[in-house]
């Protein structure tokens, strides 16, 4: 505000200063208030996405944390289709956390595109209702005879045109309207293209600065010392070695863990080996190997709750069935493994408080912080730095309030905690351990008549309840519940759908073999079933969902041989509102190893933003999805992980990679997300190749362990 | 402690640092370079990937006392511009997600393509073994095809 007064004249500067003070209020489905008001030097909000700089520069606001699902280029680009601004003349610039701008500042669900779609428009297409408007009015024309391209307003009529630059001072004096309209798909500019990472400069030459590269004057560094086994409680430390050693300033003992704080992040890596605590043992140290057999005890005796769905009578419909299929799953606890470790800079004062680095729910973590320092929310602020992976892992705030709490204990002092590689897979929140059992009933003409699915997880339910073939099937049960367990549970990309479509998707598999019909054919009859009659609710369109199905089938070659060494695998899923189809694609080699090759991957994500983005976030997704299920796995024995680092914890690696051809439909329908839909079908698509191949089905994770792999 | 001389991008910088501080930290902590990554602290991810003299080296394992007289090229200095083949490539493919582990896997390319000019895809996969969670390894690949075409 103070320096606008240079480049404003003073009637402008006045007119803008009301407004700011005025507080004009757009009425985005009562989503976002927005308001025009004058930023620093000569820049102009337009509103809380907009702000032009009277020399013409564009700066397009991303509210929503980004954690490489592409968000900070996605959503600006929906604010500049209607702008009527070229990307190229774009700067983005990431918000923090704002809740009197922005709603729903957070990355999860695969929702930001979709829940983002009409306002991030609408508040594009406002700002250039308003600039019309101020044009029209310098022009004394009406605004009909006003259109915009490439960032100026023209008159159709005489081919004059004003730079968006010299109209943003009286546009933002303007009455915010109401009535405005976004763009017919048919004229979109920018939606559906190819666009590159807003980035990826910055990425490419190291400029990037992510939370752990976070420096501050006077900043301290600082790593902690957890429990080396879930269910120990700290008895004592000794830390003269420690806090003797070169570069360490503090030791700090809290809640039931010790940082160690100094200069520079390897010296208190190194100091934190050197502190010697005594850690006794609360209650019994669980093994994972103790959990599988406590899971299949619990599958193994009535459901403990009520079913999650219940369509018709099971039982019934299992004991009168002419064949019965049944297999059961077991899921490991997986690591989320971001490649940019857990940390967070933290400064807390006496009155306030400065939270700087990765994190995918900054709002509901400044509550929690709030209340941990005893702070009104409004004496704390967040920002959110572009984070080095999420995959749910940075939807948990343990790191920021311990980041939080050892500045404040410290004294006061600016601090970056990092935690080193073995903390962040020893120190927890896992995808939970499942184990599923499946019981099918087919009858005299091969038709799915029962369906009951009874899952266990440790720390979280394990089932969705309306999950394909959920209302295709008369007879269809969810029977879940839990396992508590003292060890954190938290959710992982594509959360419950990264391991119920491998094995729902492997069991449809399985059911259309023993009955001897087709994997694909047996789908889209299943999809036919819930469209022609439905049985409860049905979650998923089943024109949509056959759409993708058939698509993939025919891109794939399905059923038509490719050589006797080929063999493929068919998986199709519905999660986050996407549809997508994969088939894997295998080659037995001569010694009888099997190669994974290629996925074929078809998404109906409605109408595609990026192009490049959406194809990146399929292909990441299915090798990510591949990588997990047949390399990955977290075990514990005596309560304490036994994978510490990616030695001993495999990540695939480019050799492992398979092909990945993506298709889209093309159907004008609303945008989905696509961060997570991509990975859930991977594993199974690949599990059924490997049917297809061997005979042999499975149905434990990692798949390497079978022996079968090349 | 001791004090070492080090030419980082051609600057040089005279640390006091306890001999076997890998240069990972000297990098980032003491010269203050960011760029260069730390994922796993025991050279699997290659995240901490720069070039000591023309090799490829997993600085978070490499005591800053072995640097000796070599000269040491992290990811800002790579090129003046931004415009390194590989770096242009990178941008043109569209490779990174959340970037991370890019830096690391540029400077692994780089010297990649400093031994094999034309590499084939059995050396391109033997080569580059740094990790990604995200997945970008084809867009990885592809990219690399199209540096060699211009290094």
């Amino acid at each position: 505000m103070k320096k606008s007064v240079k480049t404003l004249n003073r009637r402008d500067f006045i007119r803008v200063t009301a407004l700011a003070g005025g507080g004009l209020v757009l009425g985005f489905n009562a989503l976002l208030s927005c308001s025009t008001q004058a930023d620093e030097g000569k820049v102009i909000n337009l509103n809380a996405f907009i702000k032009i700089d009277t020399d013409g520069q564009v700066i397009i606001m991303n509210p929503n944390p980004e954690i490489g699902q592409g968000v900070k280029t996605s959503l600006p680009m929906l604010v500049a289709e209607e702008l009527d601004v070229d990307w190229t003349d774009v700067k983005v610039e990431q918000a923090g956390l704002d809740t009197q701008q922005y709603t729903r500042q957070i990355a999860g669900g695969s929702g930001s595109i979709r829940e983002s779609w009409d306002s991030f428009r609408l508040a594009g297409a406002t700002a250039r209702a308003m600039l019309i408007r101020a044009a029209a009015a310098k022009w004394a024309v009406s605004e009909e005879v006003c259109g915009t391209e490439k960032g100026a307003v023209i008159n159709t009529q005489n081919g004059k045109h004003i730079p968006y630059g010299e109209l943003v001072v009286s546009a933002a004096s303007l009455e915010v309207p109401t009535d405005v309209t976004v763009k017919s798909p048919e004229s979109f500019k920018l939606i559906g293209k190819r666009v590159a990472n807003i980035d990826n400069q910055a990425i490419v030459t190291g400029q990037h600065k992510y939370g752990i590269d976070t420096k501050r004057e006077g900043m301290h560094y600082a790593t902690i010392i957890r429990a080396p086994a879930f269910g120990q409680v700290l008895q004592s430390m000794d830390d003269r070695d420690t806090k003797n050693a070169d570069g360490i300033t503090q030791v700090i003992q809290f809640d039931n863990k010790i940082a160690i704080i100094g200069r520079s992040t390897w010296e208190v890596f190194q100091a934190a080996k050197k502190v010697k605590a005594e850690w006794k043992d609360e209650g019994v140290l669980e093994d994972t190997t103790g959990y599988q057999e406590k899971l299949k005890l619990a599958l193994s005796k009535s459901p403990t709750a009520d079913a999650k769905r219940k369509d018709g009578n099971v039982k019934q419909a299992l004991s009168g069935a002419s064949q019965l299929v049944e297999l059961s799953f077991d899921a490991p606890f997986l690591a989320h493994n971001t490649m940019e470790p857990m940390n967070f800079f933290a400064h807390v004062q006496q009155d306030r408080a400065e939270l700087h680095g990765p994190i995918q729910t900054p709002e509901r973590t400044r509550t929690r912080i709030a209340a941990l320092l005893g702070l009104p929310e409004e004496k704390i602020s967040i920002m959110m730095t572009r984070m080095g992976g999420g995959f749910g892992r940075r939807l948990m705030s343990d790191f920021v309030e311990e980041a939080a709490l050892v500045s404040k204990l410290a004294g006061g002092i600016p601090v970056n905690v990092i935690w080193s590689r073995e903390s962040d897979i020893t120190g927890g929140f896992y995808r939970p351990m499942y184990s599923y059992r499946y019981r099918a009933g087919v009858d005299g003409q091969r038709k799915l008549v029962a369906w009951h699915h009874r899952s266990v997880g440790v720390g979280a339910a394990a089932a969705s309840a309306d999950s394909f073939p959920a209302g295709a099937v008369p007879h269809f049960q969810v029977d879940t519940e839990v396992y508590e367990t003292p060890i954190p549970t938290a959710p992982w990309r594509a959360p419950t759908h990264n391991f119920i479509a491998f094995s729902e998707q492997s069991f449809i598999d399985e059911i259309a073999h023993k009955t001897k019909q087709d994997p694909v054919a047996f789908r889209l009859e299943l999809l036919e079933q819930a469209k022609a009659n439905p049985v409860g609710k049905v979650s998923y369109n089943p024109d949509r969902f056959a759409i993708v199905i058939k698509k993939a089938a025919e891109v794939s070659g399905w059923g038509k041989s490719k050589g006797d060494s080929v063999f493929q695998g068919f998986a199709a899923h519905f999660s986050f509102e996407t549809y997508v189809a994969e088939v894997a694609e295998l080659v037995k080699q001569e010694d009888g190893k099997l190669k994974l090759k290629k996925i074929y991957c078809v998404a109906d994500c409605g109408t595609v933003v990026n192009l490049s983005g959406a194809e990146t976030q399929l292909e990441g997704g299915i090798i990510d999805g591949i990588g997990h299920a047949m390399y990955a796995e977290l075990t514990l024995t005596k309560g304490k992980a036994d994978q510490t680092n990616f030695n001993n914890y495999r990540m695939i690696r480019m050799s492992e990679a398979p092909e990945v051809e993506i298709h889209f439909i093309q159907n004008g329908e609303k945008p989905t997300g696509l961060g997570e839909p991509g990975l859930p079908p991977a594993a199974p698509a690949l599990a059924n190749a490997v049917y297809a191949a061997t005979g042999i089905r499975l149905t434990s994770q990692p798949f390497i362990k079978s022996g079968l792999f090349a | 402690m001791a004090t070492f001389s080090i030419e980082v991008n051609d600057e040089k910088h005279e640390v006091n640092v306890d001999p076997q501080m890998p240069l990972l930290w000297v990098i980032r902590d003491v010269v203050g370079l960011t760029g260069t990554k730390y994922g796993c602290g025991i050279a699997q991810c290659g995240a901490c990937t720069v070039h000591v003299g023309n090799t490829a080296v997993r600085s978070c394992m490499f005591p800053v006392q072995s640097v000796g007289e070599e000269k040491i090229t992290t990811i800002e200095g790579l090129s003046k511009e931004g415009d390194h083949p590989v770096q242009e490539a990178w941008k043109e493919i569209d490779v990174p997600q959340c970037g991370y582990c890019q830096s690391g896997q540029i400077m692994a390319a780089v010297a990649l393509l400093r031994e094999h000019p034309d590499p084939s895809d059995e050396e391109i996969e033997r080569t580059m073994t740094n990790i990604c969670r995200c997945g970008t390894y084809n867009r990885i690949k592809k990219a690399i095809k199209q540096a060699s075409t211009r290094v």
